[in-house]
């Protein structure tokens, strides 16, 4: 750890960029390095870990029914009651769990930023009635509107699963955007752009959203672990990922109503959810303090 | 104020009405309904039903007519519990719900400002560190992995509370819970009060407070505390409709009758008035509540006016 905070000071010039800057504090925050080195972990587990097992996702083996874990040779973390093998159930599930997070974080970053800089950006009755509508959806209760958008389209599509939790993630975004975005715009070198002919979309895209990018990345990075909680949350219900294909809330599911007779189908995948959630909400803490000092 | 109170109320009324067109259109937009999932009913049987209901109307005749009864408070009847109205099947289930959410603010603030006035006052030791490993934890930590946790260890190990049930709201069968719904709760206002009393402790005039030597518990009760409530009060809102949302997933786990499950329920079984229900009241419910919340801001804040 040291050695990297060394290389980087070493290469760096008296004036350091805001990056090279918040490399150099995101390093020293030990804390957070585990936590990156665990998810880096977690991923290539979730990638290549159900490769190097015999057996799929969805593999009955009648002869090994609901075995704990570390009882019988043949599966590590031990098998559910259809004898389905909870190792590779797990890694799947937390495949289709940060496929969701990732996939649904870009769908609201996306809605978020262009929402609020266009809104921040074109200002008066238009940002007026952009914010308004923000504002609207607040107050709707969140969990409602992702039950609904999930229920109402065909249940269990990975597709309608992206972009009804994508789609109710955007509006803290969007509002920190269009507050970041009203500060930008009366910056001297927006003006210069513009004096030079850049069009508003040139402008938009070319200069203020790069600006933006500090401020988008920790909001993405603390989202990913959102949207994974409403996923597993919905799988949870039993409207999410469908059988057999498993996400780690329906395997919560599943092991909390087997806990009395199989506590291990509940607390291998539960151990494994926590695990990933903890650090993505390292990470993005992390990365908000070392883009922004000001804050600890 | 009262002016101020009387314009957010309009506003109020009008978002209700937005939130309304919204939720019918999409409930609308969605494929099937009501009377899908009935063994292939009659063509007759299937249009009577759909005459009694009134869904056999231009949809903007329906929409007119949903909104000038829930106009007089009538939510109409449930398309599939089809001996009650959405107004008995709410009120038998908000109680449950409402009480849990309110019970689960309260402790997360008998928990959390203490907790983070401790971390405050301590920075940097043990016990901060502590504080702040909770914190995470606790924000992290998802209602429906924590419940059948606790329900593992305090219900089925320990045998000290029962796994899951109501009784009539027995206070054991509400202990966990409330927990449940509590933990993120707290970790948070942990958070915030941590954060708000440090700011408020590098004050100039907490500086002058310690100047006029006066003792370090009467700086902190009688001039840091007040300003350091404020970002915990402004949460309260965004909480406690946190927690009474959140009540859906306890619910689940605890098999408690409160309103989650009609929302689930209704949305599955495309029964429009109930899921509609379900979102009038929950949206006025967090409209209220953010009402609530400026008030009472502007009370504990002088410098902040209404106009």
């Amino acid at each position: 750890m040291t050695d990297d905070a060394g290389v980087l000071s070493a290469g760096s010039p008296p004036s350091r960029g805001l990056w090279v800057d918040a490399a150099r504090r995101l390093v020293r925050d030990r804390g957070c390095l585990v936590a990156v080195n665990a998810l880096m972990l977690l991923t290539a587990l979730a990638l290549v870990g159900p490769l190097m097992s015999p057996y799929a996702y969805d593999r009955l083996d009648w002869q090994h029914l609901a075995t704990p874990p570390f009882s019988s040779g043949s599966h590590w973390l031990g098998t559910d009651r259809l004898g389905r093998d909870l190792f590779v159930r797990t890694l799947y599930g937390l495949r289709i769990s940060l496929l969701i997070g990732v996939v649904a974080s870009l769908v609201s970053v996306v809605i978020g930023v262009s929402w609020g800089a266009i809104a921040g950006y074109a200002g008066g009755r238009t940002d007026e009635l952009m914010m308004r509508f923000v504002d609207i959806l607040y107050s709707l209760p969140y969990l409602f509107v992702v039950i609904i958008l999930a229920t109402l389209f065909a249940r269990g599509s990975l597709a309608v699963l992206f972009i009804s939790i994508g789609a109710v993630g955007w509006l803290t975004t969007a509002r920190v955007v269009r507050a970041e975005t009203l500060s930008l715009k009366r910056r001297e070198f927006i003006d210069a752009a513009r004096a030079t002919g850049v069009d508003t979309i040139g402008v938009l895209a070319r200069h203020i959203i790069p600006n933006l990018i500090g401020t988008v990345a920790v909001y993405a990075t603390l989202s990913v672990p959102q949207m994974i909680l409403f996923e597993s949350f919905l799988s949870f219900l039993g409207l999410g990922v469908q059988e057999p294909l498993a996400s780690l809330g329906s395997l919560v599911n599943d092991g909390a109503l087997e806990m009395q007779s199989a506590p291990w189908m509940l607390l291998v995948p539960a151990t494994c959810l926590v695990l990933v959630l903890l650090c993505l909400n390292v990470v993005g803490d992390g990365l908000r303090d070392a883009l922004d000092p000001r804050e600890r | 104020m009262l002016r101020y109170a009387a314009r957010r109320i309009a506003g109020i009324l009008l978002t209700l009405v937005i939130i309304v067109t919204l939720s019918f259109a999409i409930m609308r937009a969605a494929p099937g309904g009501p009377f899908d999932q009935e063994q292939t009913l009659p063509a007759a049987v299937r249009a009577n039903l759909e005459r009694t209901y009134g869904l056999d109307r231009p949809l903007f005749s329906q929409y007119i007519r949903y909104l000038r009864e829930l106009a007089q408070g009538d939510f109409g009847p449930s398309l599939k519990l089809r001996d009650f109205t959405v107004t008995d099947l709410i009120a038998q289930g908000l109680p449950v719900s409402l009480s849990l959410g309110v019970a689960a603010v309260t402790l997360a603030m008998l928990v959390g400002i203490p907790l983070g006035m401790a971390a405050a006052i301590r920075r940097g030791t043990v016990a901060d560190r502590a504080v702040r490993i909770w914190l995470v934890l606790g924000i992290a930590l998802p209602g429906f992995v924590t419940g059948p946790l606790l329900a593992l260890v305090f219900g089925l190990y320990l045998h000290w509370l029962p796994v899951a049930g109501w009784e009539e709201g027995e206070l054991r069968y509400l202990i966990l819970p409330v927990i449940t719904l509590a933990l993120p709760v707290a970790a948070y206002i942990t958070r915030l009060m941590r954060a708000s009393l440090l700011e408020v402790l590098g004050m100039n005039f907490i500086r002058t407070a310690r100047a006029r030597g006066l003792g370090e518990a009467r700086v902190l009760f009688r001039h840091a505390l007040r300003p350091a409530l404020l970002p915990v009060v402004s949460y309260l809102g965004p909480a406690t409709a946190f927690a009474v949302t959140g009540s859906l997933v306890v619910e689940t786990v605890f098999g408690l009758p409160g309103t989650g499950r009609y929302l689930v329920q209704g949305a599955v079984n495309r029964d429009y008035p109930l899921v509609m229900g379900m979102v009038v009241v929950y949206a006025s419910l967090m409209l209220a509540l953010n009402l609530l919340t400026d008030l009472l801001y502007g009370w504990l804040d002088p410098r902040v006016r209404y106009d």
